[in-house]
């Protein structure tokens, strides 16, 4: 059996055709996993009765994970929305945070059972907390970026939403003042093709969401979203340019909700067996596997090695997080204001 | 002495905040040239990136203020006036109000929304509504609607410096109406705090903006007649000053309500039910409440503006009628 190569063996220096370092390729790959694995293993709690409600990101890893991965974290801000748990594991998020979050437990750290699953924030993350509101996020990162701006500070914000939410007065009243102000912004459309039940032709008349960009004064990109390496290559360079002043990006990643829209959702009602097959065959873990094995970046022992530690910690955390205490009846109260 | 009218009060103490804390900046609809009541007018100049315009959209004034609160800063935000506050209703219920409680304290919002309120300025439907009742029924957002100048400087420099989002209403009416010396005056310096401001014993008058003048104009009158009147200036809405409330409704045992707001689901009906719920043993009479009519808004026409606003004399009619009770 060959010699499995440790985390730290990986090589930091970047290959050329990808623009990531083997090291970046691994923590890719490890984040889209178990993105996936940790959804799977909520959809099943959820369908033992043990989870009351699941919304997930898959299909979504690649947007999530090569975008996240494009910005500095500890410096740069994200306001993410309710699928982004890719972007939430880029940002230090483990699998037994994860889980806490899904069963609302007392000592989860971002809603501490106060909020449904996936509303993410962790202020010393530099996750902003949301609600289920759609594209309400958008104007909380223009605010982060202005206040950046007005202090000095040199960083981005990314502010992620699914294409549905682009409809919203606050997504347009975000990019007019981005636009006007030129604030370090990324608006990142997750475009995966529904909004619960309604395609995107009942959304919007345009092809892009992307094309709005040039109404408000501001780049525009259109990515392939299945494709992490190619977010990463798109997103990146925008990072470097809006946080050297260039202005804001509205970035749209093509991709495709794989599931549901939530545990509560039956997708047949809506969508043929068929178009998930063919969406299916683009599934973005899939690709990125197949991509990196036959450039031979990793030997297939690697990739095996890396989907058994993912495995082990899922499951590990969900039998952690099983464990851990409920909120007490009362702690519906306090923190209705802040005290300092 | 420093005699002020309530904009000047109001303006002097934003460059006060803005000169003493560089977290501070102001953000809303013509701002830069002063605002169309001229609350930021020279601020622009002497205090440069500081006080930015906004496009024409309260949503994001209010979202882009919760942003900035979110890094950091302490925005004071302008929503020219609080009948176009609705846009960004979302932005206040959803988010705003919510941020600490959903975070369990991890996150929190330091931000001012200042908003001119309240009628009798011929502004018809859409510039003389009383929204107060609204944001009151919104755990999470801090209510202050002052009454004179002095407690304008001071409860306008305790929201800037609250950790909380406050929503910071202005009665426009009495922005050049009402003066007053602000260094001998009583000033409040606590948001959550009431004030009896004037001690009778026959009955008990609470009010808030414009009308708490008409109220004490009232009280004047009545006193001419016998009639004492307590009258509460309650200057915080939300949190309520419910120990205060109890006590001069207690000092009395007959309570008048007055707001300009429409009577029903006004912010009346839940003062009434505090005092009903822990004073009515105290109570000699029925409580009482003078507000605007259940219309949908207050009409332009100065004749129909006068029937639907609440003044001296429907508040003394109304305390004369309760003390006979």
């Amino acid at each position: 059996m060959a010699a499995v190569r440790t985390r730290r063996d990986r090589s930091q220096t970047r290959i050329d055709d990808y623009l990531l370092s083997e090291a970046q390729l691994e923590e890719m790959y490890y984040h889209m996993l178990l993105a996936r694995r940790l959804n799977e293993r909520m959809l099943a709690l959820n369908r033992q009765g043990r989870a009351p409600f699941v919304i997930a990101g898959a299909g979504q890893e690649a947007a999530q994970v090569g975008a996240a991965m494009a910005l500095k974290k500890g410096i740069d801000y994200v306001a993410p929305y309710y699928r982004d748990l890719g972007v939430n594991l880029v940002f230090g998020m483990d699998a037994r945070e994860a889980m806490l979050n899904l069963l609302a437990k007392r000592d989860d750290p971002n809603a501490f059972g106060r909020q449904m699953p996936s509303h993410w924030g962790n202020r010393e993350r530099h996750v902003v907390t949301q609600s289920s509101v759609v594209a309400t996020q958008l104007l909380h990162a223009v605010g982060i970026a202005l206040a950046a701006k007005m202090r000095n500070d040199p960083i981005v914000v990314l502010a992620s939403c699914g294409e549905g939410s682009t409809s919203r007065g606050d997504f347009h009243e975000a990019l007019n003042f981005a636009g006007i102000h030129k604030l370090p912004v990324i608006f990142y459309i997750e475009n995966n093709g529904y909004a619960i039940t309604e395609r995107t032709d009942k959304e919007m008349a345009i092809e892009h969401v992307a094309d709005r960009a040039r109404a408000y004064g501001i780049h525009g990109a259109v990515v392939d979203g299945m494709d992490a390496i190619r977010v990463y290559q798109t997103v990146a360079p925008a990072v470097a340019e809006t946080r050297g002043g260039g202005g804001p990006y509205l970035i749209e990643a093509k991709c495709y909700r794989l599931w549901a829209h939530s545990s509560d959702d039956d997708d047949s009602r809506y969508r043929t067996k068929q178009e998930l097959e063919e969406w299916a065959r683009k599934d973005p873990i899939k690709l990125f596997r197949e991509r990196v094995e036959s450039d031979r970046i990793f030997p297939p022992e690697d990739l095996d090695e890396i989907e058994q530690r993912v495995d082990d910690e899922v499951k590990e955390a969900a039998q952690w997080a099983a464990s851990q205490p409920d909120p007490a009846p009362e702690d519906a109260l306090g923190f209705v204001y802040k005290e300092l | 002495m420093a005699e002020m009218t309530v904009i000047e009060a109001i303006r002097s103490t934003l460059a006060e905040e803005l000169t003493s804390d560089d977290r501070t900046f102001i953000l809303g609809e013509d701002v830069e040239a002063g605002g169309v009541f001229r609350a930021t007018e020279g601020l622009a100049a002497r205090f440069p990136g500081r006080v930015i315009d906004s496009p024409l959209a309260e949503s994001s004034i209010i979202g882009i203020s919760i942003g900035a609160a979110h890094y950091g800063m302490r925005p004071i935000a302008e929503i020219q006036f609080a009948d176009f506050i609705h846009a960004g209703f979302d932005q206040l219920c959803s988010e705003a109000s919510r941020w600490s409680y959903r975070t369990k304290g991890d996150s929190w919002l330091p931000m001012v929304v200042r908003t001119p309120w309240g009628g009798g300025v011929h502004g018809g439907q859409h510039h003389s509504q009383s929204i107060e009742a609204y944001y009151c029924h919104m755990p999470g957002i801090k209510v202050v609607a002052p009454s004179f100048p002095a407690d304008y400087r001071s409860l306008l420099r305790a929201a800037i410096e609250d950790p909380n989002p406050v929503l910071f209403l202005e009665h426009k009416r009495t922005y050049r109406l009402i003066k007053q010396d602000v260094d001998d005056a009583p000033a409040e310096t606590r948001l959550g705090r009431s004030r009896i401001t004037r001690r009778g014993n026959d009955l008990t008058i609470y009010a808030y903006g414009l009308m708490l003048h008409e109220s004490l104009a009232a009280a004047d009158t009545l006193a001419g007649e016998g009639i004492d009147c307590t009258v509460v200036d309650l200057l915080t809405l939300n949190p309520l000053d419910k120990e205060t409330v109890l006590e001069a409704a207690k000092m009395t045992g007959k309570v008048l309500i007055v707001h300009e707001d429409t009577l029903t689901g006004g912010f009346g009906g839940e003062l009434a039910a505090l005092i009903a719920e822990h004073a009515f043993e105290y109570l000699d009479a029925p409580i009482r409440r003078v507000a605007g009519p259940d219309i949908p808004a207050m009409p332009f026409h100065h004749a129909m503006e006068g029937f639907f606003m609440p003044n001296r004399d429907k508040i003394a009619a109304a305390a004369r009628d309760l003390a006979a009770y």
